[in-house]
């Protein structure tokens, strides 16, 4: 995807996406055939549960693998599960995909609904981190009293994406349900909710304060609004978790909202879809929907080398397969033709400075790139502070020897990550 | 990857279209290497005409020659290092564009060559190729022409037997000599619009504004760089004419003769060899400036931009220390 500027004397602006005043309705995936949900897997632990293939599941029940751990997905269907098969994500991250074919019925499970009368943060944690939006819940419940601020962001981190500011606008009841909620579970009253400048307006009393801020990407990132709306600068490499600060999407709260409400996790992903001729929809569909699915109801096709990206333009990235499912967190799929995708290259850095210009982290990017470039990882984290990037992708993005910087950022940061912990070393 | 292709399998048979896995940003601003270079070369292009409609047929072969030169010499270190070819990038081009316009018209097709090779191999390949050259390749195959074959560049001679409409002398030479009783034949009008002796297309003071202000305006070079540059010409010139007004020109000449203007906008501006971070830029610019005055007024040279850049290019690093502080730096 190009986007360009005829003029260069000041850096480009990526606007983020705004929904017009009168909403669109959202439009809803007809039920697939089957359902994958990725069950978190911790490979020394062995998996104690007897769950196998054959095995009947209700709507909402709570599939768990281990006895010892908080790993669960939530069934979205009534149905059997027809497969268990390890699965390996993004970054080496290990998960079991556990398949689920429906069998038309909605059977509901009710072990939820028994105890919401009384709201705890073990009950949110035990039942609603699986929910849409992927709820920090289990982070939240581990942190004992550390985080002082939860901030809801109504505003996509990612231009183009509209999710969570779509979630924001139209279902602010629910909303306020959560951001009770949340008061009463956690005891955090410092709760603000974030959103595109101009739309500060409209929130009423929904029990925390808003704010705005510039429309503009990378301002809705969590480092960008820690630094601009709460003054806090976090340190490099350290979290916004360990400065207090719990970042939600408004869709996490809305699920926890809803699902107080009505005594039913919610299960049902909004999300935006981004077709090939760049028309966006805001889509409807239940977790685990294979993307194909999805593609399917827009009579979407899809070539060889295109690519389907799950997340942002700026931080998604490009998944391999029509049968990956719909993720909690997964707030868009970009469908992008091969020919309008931007490829890199090994050209050499000819020292420009664009990225150094736009980076929001006033980084040395024009040096640490040759450091990375070299593998030499601890170098740039000592002298080029690696540790200090906010992951924005915006120095690939205008690299003019389109060099994959952000790329070379993640792997080095994964990689010394990895160097930490010998196990993985070995492995 | 094993286990990927077991829940690919599993699940979808042969239809399975291929498709690429990559990380984000998905998003390119469309800017290019090659995009600068033919740029660059489309700003150097008023200034190279004027040159043309003064010299004629000599300063078009020696342009010609230049470029194509440039472009051999790049191919032919690629494939003798075996590397990736890349006249593509329009980079070699660019150089040879650059290094044509600094010479005389007459120059012997020898020096030309020669010159082309000090660029492209010495002053560029021999570093690691495009981004990796400390100096910049034009000024530095420039310099080592002066140094070597001083009488190419004495631009009175060079141009002697031309019948051109204005004054046939070197102002930079009869200012440096003969002190500034002999610019009196000089009006900045004349200068500014390309009426005196030089470089083929280093003399046209409007040209070479146009096409600076159209890079500057397109981001292609930065303002910081070419503007700190003049100013400190100006200045530098301004202290040395009060100083001593008989022997040393005002800042007018000093910004409008020789290699200023191209040296402000095409050379020093140069992407490996500039710093990169604002304040640095500055006093990069400023340094080069002031560096000019010092050699022409003082110095023995008559013309002192190219080597005033090559010292600069030395500072550059050295500058590029002055960085702002990372976001969140824990010292």
């Amino acid at each position: 995807m190009i986007k360009k500027a005829f003029l260069g004397l000041s850096t480009p602006q990526i606007e983020y996406a705004m929904l017009p005043a009168h909403l669109p309705e959202t439009e809803k995936i007809p039920a697939p055939k089957s359902i994958t949900l990725f069950h978190q897997r911790n490979d020394t632990h062995s998996i104690s549960s007897t769950l196998g293939i054959g095995d009947p599941v209700k709507t909402g029940e709570k599939l768990s693998l281990y006895s010892d751990q908080n790993f669960y997905v939530i069934s979205p269907v009534s149905g059997t599960i027809s497969s268990l098969s390890p699965y390996t994500g993004d970054f080496g991250k290990s998960y079991i995909a556990i398949t689920i074919t429906p069998d038309g019925n909605q059977v509901f499970d009710d072990t939820f609904q028994q105890q919401i009368q009384n709201p705890t943060m073990e009950l949110v944690s035990g039942y609603l981190a699986g929910a849409p939006g992927n709820p920090p819940v289990s982070m939240l419940a581990d942190s004992d009293g550390s985080i002082k601020t939860i901030v809801i962001r109504g505003l996509d981190p990612d231009p183009l994406v509209a999710t969570n500011q779509y979630i924001a606008q139209s279902r602010l009841k629910d909303l306020k349900k959560g951001i009770r909620i949340l008061k009463e579970v956690t005891a955090v009253q410092d709760i603000i909710v974030i959103t595109a400048g101009e739309s500060v307006q409209g929130y009423g009393h929904i029990g925390a304060q808003v704010k705005g801020v510039r429309p503009t990407y990378p301002s809705a990132l969590p480092h960008m609004v820690m630094k601009d709306v709460l003054g806090q600068v976090v340190p490099a490499g350290k979290t916004c978790e360990n400065l207090g600060v719990c970042f939600f999407s408004a869709e996490a709260v809305v699920s926890i909202g809803r699902a107080f409400e009505s005594g039913q996790i919610p299960t049902s992903k909004i999300l935006t879809f981004i077709k090939k001729d760049g028309t966006p929809k805001i889509v409807e569909t239940s977790i685990g929907t294979p993307i194909g699915n999805i593609l399917e109801a827009f009579g979407e096709t899809v070539n060889e080398y295109d690519r389907i990206i799950l997340g942002g333009p700026m931080t998604g990235s490009a998944v391999y397969a029509l049968e990956h499912p719909v993720k909690p967190d997964t707030d868009s799929i970009i469908v992008l033709d091969r020919d309008k995708a931007a490829y890199v290259s090994d050209y050499p850095c000819i020292n420009c400075g664009e990225c150094v210009r736009i980076c929001p982290a006033q980084m040395q990017v024009h040096m640490l790139v040759r450091f990375l470039e070299a593998n030499q990882y601890e170098a740039a984290a000592d002298s080029y502070d690696l540790y200090s990037c906010i992951e924005c992708g915006l120095c690939s993005y205008v690299c003019v020897s389109k060099i994959p910087i952000f790329q070379y950022i993640k792997l080095a940061k994964y990689e010394l990550e990895r160097a930490k912990t010998p196990e993985a070393a070995d492995a | 990857m094993l286990e990927k292709r077991d829940l690919l399998e599993q699940q979808t048979p042969l239809e399975q279209k291929k498709l690429i896995v990559s990380h984000a940003p998905f998003y390119h601003s469309g800017r290019r290497v090659t995009e600068r270079s033919y740029h660059t070369m489309l700003a150097a292009l008023p200034a190279l005409l004027l040159g043309f409609y003064h010299y004629g047929m000599p300063a078009i072969s020696v342009v010609c020659l230049s470029i194509s030169t440039a472009i051999f010499w790049e191919l032919a270190f690629n494939l003798v290092a075996k590397r990736t070819i890349t006249i593509g990038d329009g980079n070699a081009a660019l150089l040879g564009l650059l290094f044509a316009m600094l010479l005389p018209a007459t120059t012997p097709w020898w020096a030309v060559i020669t010159g082309t090779f000090i660029a492209v191999v010495v002053g560029k390949q021999i570093f690691g190729g495009i981004g990796s050259n400390a100096f910049n390749p034009v000024a530095l195959a420039i310099a080592i022409m002066m140094v070597s074959y001083k009488e190419l560049f004495d631009f009175d001679t060079a141009l002697l037997n031309y019948d051109l409409e204005f004054a046939t002398i070197y102002p930079l030479k009869a200012a440096k000599y003969f002190g500034t009783a002999s610019l009196d034949s000089f009006n900045l009008v004349d200068l500014f619009l390309g009426r005196q002796l030089g470089g083929i297309g280093a003399t046209f003071g409007l040209g070479l504004m146009l096409g600076g202000i159209y890079l500057m305006l397109r981001g292609f070079i930065r303002w910081e760089i070419s503007l700190t540059f003049l100013a400190g010409v100006y200045l530098a010139a301004f202290v040395f004419n009060l100083f001593d007004p008989v022997r040393f020109a005002g800042p007018g000449i000093h910004l409008l003769t020789g290699y200023t203007l191209i040296g402000a906008f095409f050379l020093a501006t140069e992407d490996s060899s500039s710093p990169v971070n604002i304040i640095p830029m500055l006093v990069y610019g400023a340094a080069g400036g002031i560096m000019v005055v010092l050699i022409r007024n003082i110095g023995a040279y008559v013309d002192g931009v190219v080597l005033a850049i090559l010292v600069i290019n030395l500072l550059s690093p050295l500058l590029d220390k002055i960085r702002p502080e990372a976001l969140g730096k824990v010292m």
